[in-house]
């Protein structure tokens, strides 16, 4: 178990310093498969059916779909990079190790016993939600936004995994279901957020607001302008 | 106790003496000439304080309301004076030769001089709040005068009042302080301050308001905007001894107060470990954007009193969790990298003083090539970089081994602020320790190796003997420092004492004999390790020399890749070496860049230009000056210069004044 | 100070430039090639030591002296370098730390004697590794603090004895980390692929190459000798870390400690050929990543 929270917290930190978007998917797709291998792990005793039905649905959704969905817009959109963040990656890695203290602050506030729930992966799961939620922030691209979502998810899920086991099925049917109505949702948008705008920054959506004015009109060309190379 | 306050009173006779002869070429030697036998007699008390017993305070009567004349000397004064004995004398046979070029008078220079060493001695030495305010005001002001002495440029009289507008922030806070010590103990005497009982909320405010009063003199990050403006106006040896030894007074006085607060929190002992750590780092990087060679050395005063901080709040630390091994070892380190700091940077501003005096200019970039006609001066400045960048075997490695050691070996798991501390201390001072190498490289290299980059550098000769001589004593002490270190840490036994608050003798029993053991042993193998080091250079030096067996060497020119007319305008800059850190940094430096882009097949001649103001005074110190300057700039409506008017406020406050004690008598 | 422990250092004057042969011909087998014997190393020494040097007309006593200073520094440096139990014949409390200062003072007299041509290209090299070596020191001291952690504070050879197989079981996750950590300051502090390539002399890998190119003779000599003793010194902190020896018996210890050197040189060699260089401006992010690879390794110690 500590492994895996330690690889959680690599990927994590992996992400926050990578600009390549294909790396960016294939972490989100290794820490669903390690989310998923985590209810296992940590009921090592006694496994009944619902482990593992929890722990299969996890890697296949977490681990297969979402990430091939994901790879999918990008081949078809074109980008391959993510460039010029709000804060770049250097500051970036710099700013998760504060959100790493933060995460350890926040575990040890909890005053919680490692029978109860292992510190070790609390802390890397609420950093996942940390990190999730500043990439949301500081990245410009759409598909990166809609990664960092999954990444916060996946942080939501551990958190929920290392505090209680046996969750109610449905709960956690919902939860998946809702990460994959999401991220449908956002890679439909990206497709004709392709066929309607040149750009795919997410902050262009601004322009959309009524208050500044009409909208753009419906540029020629189906790819993106940039990112080629 | 006596013969120190003679040792302080030799100086300042001999300096007032020189006053009526003042445009004299003697005056300097005469006043210098004060400052040795000043100082030498001032030795032998502090000698003897720090061997063995401490001797009894001095106390004369004073018509001062609330003030005495009291001076004690124990083991924390004692230590303190060993900078200024050491440096103050050389300086000022420097100063002699330094500045015998110039055309002004020189006695009021050596005058004032003269005045700085002493207040300086006294203040270590005073032991009552109003006494040792007005030797600060006195300090302050002669430094002052000395700092404006080249008047006739702008920039030296900014310099001027940006100096004297911070020393007196300060001074105010520290007014501020005394006023409610005493009020706590009703006395303003040090020996009574301590016996009061204070409040921790009553002792965290006076703790801040000590630490912006002396922060402002020593320089703590973000009241250090004083120092890169006063320290590069002044003349090299009054650089030197500012930089060396007046800061430290910052350090002296903090560590005075916080042995009559009382017990610490640890909300002190961080407060001072953020605050070192933030000029450490923050002070090098600004370093390492300049380009003009004094401003360096200032802003890694500024650096060298932030690893000071890191030192005390870890001792500070230490002393608030209970850790005697902690304590000791912190304030050890931080006390003897004052010593350290005060011998390597008055050598490394001597040294430019050098520079400065044979070529002409400041400015690092037009320079290169010293080391063929400046011996003397190269191979003492590059000792002081060595030491001032940490490395064995001279003294700073010592100082910052022992406050590394301070911190890894207070490392407990369970306690999770022991890690905290552990985390900072050595990954800052590791940080901290690179850049201040990478920055002595730039300085050095830049400086003295290479070919000459202008003609301000290939006309360099070497200094007169008087200025060489205290830049190899001081080098030598960096040397020895480093190769005596346990000697010397015994030395800083006794001002440990006095900041842990225990008796000199306990420190010889359990639980400090321990640590003291340990360190002792650890100190004799850096050493030994040092030893071996200069000895196996010396074999291999000699070995290298007979290696060659007969053949010729051969002189050629540097490889140039094939390009046909290298010149030494094409060597690498000041400022292209170090751009790969200042660019990490860019965040917090705000460099500006002035230049044009050569353009073209055959470009032309072009200019490029970086500027790194101060940050803390363009955003922080600049804004809120104007800010006050808009709030009060209607009252000089008042000042219109008509008379009448001037009589009529007196006259009505008077009235005023005699009405309500009149109204309130009955 | 044991006569006996002597013959750690010992041997480690004696087989270092064998390390830097290895790692070349793993190189050379990667890429399909015979490669130079591995003794190659032990052949240059000898030739350039009976040559005569070629100085530059711009370059003083510096260059002339830097050299010797390089040399004497890792020459002390390895005799503080213990074999798994048996302990180095220089060891005190923090002797750790005087190891990473004597490879700083190596460092500021390479990096002076490049200044000394008043070459750009020295003068490139010189900048970029400064900046490098100012990140990748408090790396170095965050993994040592991980250790200080887990086995107490003392000397180095004190604690690197305590490292066995229960230490494994119970963390050997904190092991795996600081050698990673360890293991790219390894492949930074002595050149090798990812961060600088060894072989070249072009500007775009001028790191710590392009300042050795005004030496000569004895002094080039010198300062080859002292590059793979710094290989040695930091393969020995690697398998120090990682190779549990307090568990075999004692006759065992040596054999596997210079077997441990092998391994990590062809790991080095593996790991040359497997990867590109990267961009310079990438560097600083790798460095920085090694540390928080140490800080993650103490957030695991303490939350327990």
């Amino acid at each position: 178990m500590t492994i895996i929270s330690v690889l959680l917290i690599l990927s994590c930190l992996l992400l926050l310093g990578s600009s390549r978007l294909h790396v960016a998917i294939r972490v989100v797709a290794i820490q669903g498969l390690l989310l998923g291998v985590l209810p296992i792990v940590r009921s090592m005793g006694d496994i009944h059916f619902g482990i593992w039905i929890l722990a299969l649905s996890t890697i296949i959704s977490k681990g297969i779909l979402l990430p091939w969905l994901m790879s999918t817009c990008v081949r078809l959109s074109g980008i391959r990079r993510e460039i010029e963040p709000f804060v770049g990656f250097g500051p970036s890695l710099l700013c998760g190790t504060a959100l790493l203290g933060l995460a350890v602050w926040i575990t040890d506030r909890l005053e919680l016993t490692q029978a109860q729930a292992p510190l070790v992966v609390l802390t890397s799961s609420f950093f996942a939600i940390f990190v999730g939620l500043f990439l949301m922030v500081t990245r410009r691209k759409a598909i990166t936004q809609s990664l960092a979502y999954l990444v916060m998810e996946n942080g939501v899920y551990g958190v929920g995994v290392s505090l209680s086991l046996d969750f109610p099925f449905i709960v956690e049917l919902g939860i998946l279901l809702d990460v994959f109505v999401g991220v449908f949702l956002m890679g439909n948008l990206l497709f004709h957020l392709d066929r309607e705008f040149e750009h795919l920054d997410a902050d262009k959506l601004t322009e959309l607001s009524d208050l500044s004015g009409v909208a753009q009109p419906p540029s020629a060309g189906f790819n993106a302008a940039e990112e080629k190379a | 106790m006596e013969a120190f306050i003679l040792g302080c009173l030799v100086p300042i006779v001999l300096g007032v003496c020189v006053l009526p002869i003042r445009r004299s070429k003697a005056a300097p030697w005469i006043a210098a000439f004060g400052v040795w036998v000043g100082c030498g007699i001032a030795a032998v008390p502090v000698i003897s304080t720090l061997a063995g017993p401490v001797s009894p305070a001095l106390q004369i009567a004073w018509s001062m309301p609330g003030g005495s004349l009291t001076f004690g000397l124990d083991g924390l004064s004692a230590f303190f004076c060993l900078p200024i004995l050491l440096v103050a004398p050389l300086a000022a046979l420097y100063g002699c030769t330094y500045m015998a070029r110039e055309k002004k008078p020189l006695g009021s220079a050596s005058f004032f001089y003269n005045v700085l060493i002493a207040s300086m001695l006294l203040l270590l030495t005073a032991r009552n709040g109003l006494l040792f305010l007005v030797i600060w005001e006195i300090m302050a002001i002669s430094s002052f005068f000395l700092v404006v002495f080249d008047d006739e440029h702008a920039h030296v009289r900014q310099a001027g009042w940006t100096y004297l507008v911070a020393a007196h922030i300060g001074t105010g806070a520290l007014l501020v302080l005394f006023a409610l010590l005493g009020k706590q103990a009703n006395s303003l005497d040090f020996d009574l301050m301590a016996k009061a009982a204070l409040s921790p909320t009553m002792a965290t405010i006076l703790f801040v308001l000590a630490v912006i009063g002396f922060g402002t003199k020593a320089g703590f990050i973000p009241l250090h905007v004083w120092l890169p403006e006063a320290h590069p106006a002044a003349p090299s040896h009054v650089s030197a001894l500012m930089s060396g030894v007046m800061i430290k007074t910052g350090i002296y006085g903090l560590l005075r107060i916080l042995t009559l607060l009382g017990n610490p929190s640890a909300a002190w002992g961080w407060m001072l470990v953020i605050i070192g750590l933030v000029s450490g780092i923050l002070g090098v990087a600004f370093a390492l954007a300049q380009h003009d060679l004094k401003r360096l050395l200032a802003y890694h005063s500024v650096e060298n009193i932030g690893i000071i901080a890191l030192g005390i709040g870890a001792g500070l630390l230490g002393l608030a969790w209970d850790q005697p091994a902690l304590a000791m070892l912190g304030f050890g380190g931080g006390i003897l990298h004052v010593l350290n700091h005060a011998v390597f940077k008055s050598l490394l501003f001597l040294g430019a003083g050098a520079v400065v005096h044979s070529t002409g200019t400041r400015d690092i970039d037009h320079l290169g090539g010293l080391i063929k006609s400046m011996r003397w001066t190269a191979v003492t400045f590059v000792i002081a970089s060595a030491a001032i960048s940490g490395l064995p075997p001279f003294n700073g490695f010592v100082s910052e081994f022992l406050i590394y050691l301070a911190a890894l070996g207070g490392v407990r798991s369970e306690a999770p602020g022991t890690v905290i501390l552990a985390i900072a201390v050595a990954g800052g001072l590791a940080l901290i320790g690179g850049l201040a190498a990478a920055c002595f490289a730039k300085a050095f290299g830049v400086v003295f190796l290479g070919e000459p980059r202008s003609s301000h550098a290939t006309h360099a000769e070497e200094v007169g003997a008087a200025m060489r001589w205290p830049m190899v004593v001081l080098a030598a002490a960096c040397l020895g420092i480093g190769l005596l270190a346990p000697a010397v840490v015994k030395m800083v036994l006794p001002a440990v004492s006095v900041v842990c608050g225990v008796p000199v003798g306990a420190l010889k029993e359990a639980p400090y004999a321990v640590t003291t053991d340990l360190a002792m042993g650890s100190l004799t193998g850096i050493v030994y390790v040092s030893a071996s080091l200069l000895v196996l250079v010396i074999c291999l030096l000699l070995i290298r020399r007979h290696l060659p067996r007969g053949k010729e060497e051969a002189a050629t020119g540097t490889w140039d890749c094939g390009y046909a007319r290298p010149t030494a305008r094409m060597e690498y800059t000041a400022s292209s070496f170090a751009q790969p850190l200042t660019d990490l940094f860019r965040i917090f430096l705000g460099t500006r860049k002035h230049g044009t882009a050569p353009n073209g097949f055959f470009p032309q001649p072009t200019i490029f230009e970086t500027q790194t103001p101060d940050a803390a005074r363009e955003y922080l110190f600049a804004p809120l000056f104007r800010l006050i300057d808009r709030f009060l700039s209607p009252m000089r409506r008042m000042q219109h210069g008509r008379i009448h008017e001037y009589l009529l406020y007196i006259a009505l406050v008077l009235v005023l004044l005699l009405i309500w004690k009149a109204g309130g008598a009955q | 100070m044991n006569t006996m422990h002597w013959v750690l250092p010992l041997v480690g004057w004696v087989l270092a430039p064998l390390m830097l042969g290895i790692i070349n011909r793993v190189k050379a087998l990667f890429a399909g090639r015979r490669g130079p014997s591995v003794w190659q190393l032990y052949y240059d020494l000898f030739k350039l030591l009976q040559k005569a040097s070629v100085y530059s007309r711009s370059t003083s006593t510096v260059i002339r002296v830097g050299p010797s200073v390089v040399l004497a520094c890792m020459v002390l440096a390895t005799t503080m370098l213990p074999w798994g139990e048996w302990q180095a014949p220089v060891t005190f409390l923090g002797d750790i730390i005087l190891l990473a200062y004597l490879l700083g003072l190596a460092r500021f007299a390479t990096v002076l004697a490049a200044l000394d041509t008043g070459s750009s290209f020295e003068g490139m090299g010189a900048s970029r590794e400064v900046q490098f070596a100012a990140l990748a020191e408090p790396s170095f001291f965050l993994g040592m603090l991980v250790l200080v952690l887990h086995f107490g504070f003392s000397g180095l050879s004190e604690m690197v004895s305590e490292i066995s197989f229960e230490t494994w079981q119970t963390s050997g996750v904190l092991l795996i980390l600081v050698g990673c950590s360890w293991f790219v300051l390894l492949l930074t502090e002595n050149s090798r692929i990812p961060v600088d390539d060894p072989n070249t002399h072009l500007e775009l890998t001028m790191i710590h190459e392009v300042m050795v190119l005004d030496y000569s003779g004895p002094d080039l000599a010198f300062i080859l000798y002292a590059a793979s003793l710094k290989m040695w010194i930091f393969a020995a902190l690697v398998v120090n870390l990682v190779v549990p020896m307090h568990s075999l018996v004692p006759w065992l210890q040596a054999p596997t400690f210079l077997l441990g050197m092998v391994l990590v040189m062809v790991l080095v060699g593996v790991v040359e050929s497997i990867l590109a260089r990267l961009r310079l401006l990438q560097i600083p992010k790798v460095l920085v990543g090694s540390a928080l690879l140490s800080l993650v390794a103490l957030i695991v110690r303490l939350m327990g």
